[in-house]
């Protein structure tokens, strides 16, 4: 890549594998984000759909030890949010962990593998990340809200939560209705969008930083200066992977933890 | 990294996996765990339960063994007691078998006694007649001399 410009280096980096389908920028499918994600969502969970169809009470082996340990965090998770049925948050937080995760884990294959990969296969661009892809994030947040909006729906019922959008949080006088209605909107999108962009940027930041090293990297050459900007590309790009490690759970941990406290809320009366 | 159509695309997958969890992963998964659980509580249940059995069971045979040794040593007791009496049972009827022999042997010997005594005295009547005939040169009437005769036997 030592023959690209930086900036140049860092948009190719950044470009989806798009495909038109209709009038207007709108209407354009990012292909590299949905194959990816596609493909993480049924290898993530058709592990565990694989450990969970041939699950007994007998001694489990070692792989289904670690699917009912993940099982076991996800419900223990859930259960401490929640203390209704988790018949639907169980699994809905079991997904959305599963899926952030292994599209969070692309982000620790080198970025230049990906794109030889690719060049190699023909395609002039692929983002290996679907999780740096705002639509993945947005698509999720904004199901969670939806969610809410329906379990609001089902614990109150249209009167009960039409009358929470108006009386709270500040009191049922008429002359509040404005404010309360007002507040309890950018409450209810600021869920979702947070949601959203908190993973979105993570990733995105994440990724941009791999690349900024990778760059570094590219001014690597047989100088007393150059030998410096190598090894540092190379120790910095190491650590940082590291960290990522961290991030990347943290990161698919937070969505599931928020999505589940957000329609938790959705089941209590103010 | 502009929304675009991609969007819905994603909020479908997202709602195809979500469906796909709540009804292949979640159902099996759970019903797995939540079966062990009761096996292992079970488990641990009858594992208490089974102690508490062994511990009744030792007491049980502490019981049984006092109680045979109990039995033994009283059985013991008694048999000793009964083997003496017979022995002192055998000893006495021992006793009166030899008393009873002793007297008979000696009734026996003091009946021939007196019946060597009766032939001894005939005979030395006999005697006595016959040599008094010798001295006298002649028959001594046994009816004539026939109490000094008796009177001679009775001496004797």
């Amino acid at each position: 890549m030592a023959a690209q410009n930086p900036s140049e280096y860092i948009s190719h980096h950044l470009t989806n594998l798009t495909v038109k389908v209709g009038e207007g920028g709108f209407w354009t499918l990012n292909v590299d984000t949905i194959v990816m994600s596609w493909v993480l969502g049924i290898v993530g969970l058709g592990l565990i759909w694989l450990v969970a169809k041939g699950a007994t009470a007998e001694v489990p082996g070692r792989l289904q030890s670690f699917i009912e340990m993940f099982f076991e965090f996800v419900d223990g998770t859930v259960r401490d949010v929640f203390p209704g049925s988790r018949a639907f948050l169980g699994p809905l937080a079991l997904t959305i962990f599963t899926w952030v995760f292994m599209m969070n884990l692309m982000d620790l294959i080198p970025i230049d593998w990906v794109a030889t990969v690719s060049h190699g296969l023909g395609a002039p661009a692929w983002k290996a990340v679907p999780s740096t892809d705002l639509n993945t994030t947005f698509a999720m947040s904004f199901s969670v809200f939806f969610l809410i909006l329906f379990f609001s729906f089902k614990a109150k019922g249209a009167g009960g939560f039409m009358h929470e959008l108006f009386t709270a949080p500040f009191g049922s006088n008429p002359l509040l209705w404005i404010p309360n209605l007002a507040l309890n909107i950018i409450e209810l999108l600021a869920k979702p969008v947070s949601l959203g962009m908190r993973l979105f940027g993570n990733m995105y930041a994440g990724e941009l930083i791999f690349m900024l090293l990778g760059l570094l990297g590219t001014i690597a050459s047989l100088s007393f200066g150059g030998l410096l900007a190598g090894g540092a590309s190379g120790v910095l790009t190491w650590a940082w992977a590291v960290f990522h490690i961290l991030i990347i759970l943290l990161q698919a941990f937070i969505f599931m933890v928020l999505s589940v406290v957000y329609i938790a809320m959705a089941h209590e009366h103010h | 990294m502009n929304i675009n159509a991609t969007l819905f695309v994603q909020a479908l997958s997202f709602a195809f996996l979500i469906w796909f969890a709540v009804k292949f992963i979640w159902p099996p998964l759970n019903r797995a765990i939540d079966e062990r659980n009761k096996r292992i509580a079970d488990g641990l249940a009858a594992a208490e339960k089974g102690k508490a059995a062994l511990v009744e069971a030792e007491r049980k045979g502490d019981a049984a063994v006092k109680e045979a040794r109990e039995r033994a040593s009283g059985v013991l007791g008694e048999s000793e007691k009964r083997a003496a009496q017979i022995v002192e049972e055998a000893k006495a009827a021992a006793k009166v078998e030899a008393d009873r022999m002793i007297a008979g042997a000696r009734e026996q010997i003091a009946a021939e006694l007196a019946k060597a005594k009766t032939e001894l005295r005939e005979q030395v009547a006999a005697l006595a007649v016959a040599g008094a005939e010798k001295i006298l040169q002649r028959e001594v009437d046994a009816k004539a001399h026939g109490e000094m005769l008796s009177k001679l036997k009775a001496q004797l």
